[in-house]
């Protein structure tokens, strides 16, 4: 779907043979979230193009699919954000520098950071959602001068919530981009918005015809958000959207991600809204 | 400085309505000033007037016996606070306190009320501007009750 050049596994690997990557360092982002780097054991990096994921877990214990959240231009430094949600990811979680995971990928399509040079970037973030966008606004931000305005919408359910709370304000300050954010509810303490991220998008000021939209998180918040989108006149082709599934192969070979035509593992994760808009509503999918 | 049918005329709510409704309500109107922490209204009290926000933000809290006072909602500039003045029995259902420094027009409640009594036309107008305020309030409400960030699972 885009230009940017979508990275692969080595040519010749086995792709469902995962290489082994080393824990650099561990940050936790809030109380369920941590943020890894990795180094690959084999000294070979892992490149990527934004919005692409890989599986990674622990030996012996499954592996998940987890978009990558570091600097698309430092293939020598892999970083993963986890949230804790199940078996796979708290060991995950937990794994401390030092620890080795297996590492496959990267896999998918990604954002096409590049295809909005020239124009205005909206990036909407949902929860962990803004981890996988992470490296879009990274590429974003390198390259300033060749986008118009830059907008990050960012909601979650608390301030506790938020994840890359320097990120945020070094892209403010420093990057000469919107940024502005939005929870679920909050204490008195908290100066911020208080409400739907969808409530983010008629103050910021784009230029709909030429803007390219990013949005993830939550599948139900996206339909909201892209809809709003809309309304303030971002074509729905203009619209992407990373989706979920249950990915397990990673390389369109098992089916379980299976999303009426699409395999979101190998044509996903990152689609238009035009080619998300008969899936998103579908009950029985 | 701006006049009171000028600042109307310019806010969002108040969008698209002609001069002579524009000039029928300033006579309901006056310009307020809040410093943060201070409160806007407080439950409980009489609905007597809503606030036209065109400057700051504007929280509305509600205390949890237990778990103190949350913040369930925000409104910045180009918003509205308050629809009770519009809903017997015209009692606040929440605190509103300025977060921010906040500028904004308070339009008298009975005097608002009482010309739309008298002008069914400027009565149907406002009603259609508060519902749409109040729809997108519910909205956000409903949406929010979800707790869709705490379910997901992506990245």
């Amino acid at each position: 779907m885009s230009a940017e050049a979508t990275a692969r596994p080595a040519a010749g690997a086995d792709p469902l043979v995962p290489r082994p990557f080393r824990v650099t360092d561990s940050r936790r982002e809030t109380y369920d979230t941590v943020t890894l780097e990795l180094e690959a054991l084999d000294g070979g990096g892992l490149a990527f193009a934004p919005g692409q994921f890989t599986m990674l877990g622990p030996f012996g214990v499954g592996e998940v699919p987890i978009s990558i959240s570091g600097h698309p231009d430092r293939p020598d430094r892999l970083v993963h954000t986890v949230r804790d949600v199940g078996g796979v990811t708290r060991a995950i979680c937990a794994a401390e520098p030092g620890a080795v995971l297996g590492v496959r990928g990267p896999y998918g399509e990604g954002w096409g950071a590049w295809d909005a040079a020239g124009g205005d970037v909206v990036i909407v973030a949902g929860g962990i959602g803004l981890a996988p966008l992470r490296p879009a606004v990274l590429k974003v931000a390198a390259a300033r001068e060749r986008f118009g305005a830059v907008h990050v919408l960012y909601g979650a359910r608390t301030a506790d919530d938020l994840l890359f709370g320097a990120d945020l304000a070094t892209w403010a300050s420093e990057a000469d981009i919107h940024v502005a954010v939005i929870v679920d509810r909050a204490p008195t303490s908290w100066v911020g918005r208080v409400g739907l991220v969808t409530e983010l998008i008629p103050s910021a000021r784009f230029d709909p015809a030429r803007t390219l939209a990013f949005v993830c998180g939550p599948e139900l918040m996206m339909r909201y958000v892209a809809a709003e989108l809309v309304d303030v006149g971002v074509p729905g082709e203009r619209v992407r959207l990373s989706m979920e599934r249950n990915m397990r192969c990673g390389v369109g070979l098992c089916g379980h991600c299976q999303l009426r035509e699409f395999l979101v593992c190998v044509d996903g994760p990152v689609f238009s809204l035009a080619e998300m808009l008969p899936v998103m509503g579908a009950r029985e999918l | 400085m701006q006049s009171l049918q000028e600042l109307l005329k310019a806010h969002p709510f108040f969008e698209g309505l002609d001069d002579a409704t524009v000039s029928m309500l300033v006579g309901c109107a006056q310009n307020v000033h809040f410093r943060p922490g201070e409160h806007l209204f407080r439950e409980g009290e009489p609905a007597d007037r809503f606030f036209v926000v065109r400057r700051g933000r504007v929280a509305l809290d509600v205390h949890v016996p237990g778990r103190g006072t949350a913040v369930i909602d925000t409104v910045d500039e180009g918003d509205v606070v308050g629809w009770s003045w519009l809903v017997p029995p015209y009692h606040w259902f929440f605190d509103a306190r300025a977060v921010q420094e906040v500028s904004a027009v308070a339009v008298d409640a009975l005097c608002l009320r009482n010309k739309c009594d008298e002008d069914a036309r400027l009565g149907y107008e406002m009603m259609q501007r508060v519902a749409q305020v109040m729809y997108h309030r519910l909205q956000s409400a409903r949406v929010r009750l979800l707790d869709l960030y705490g379910t997901d699972r992506v990245g």
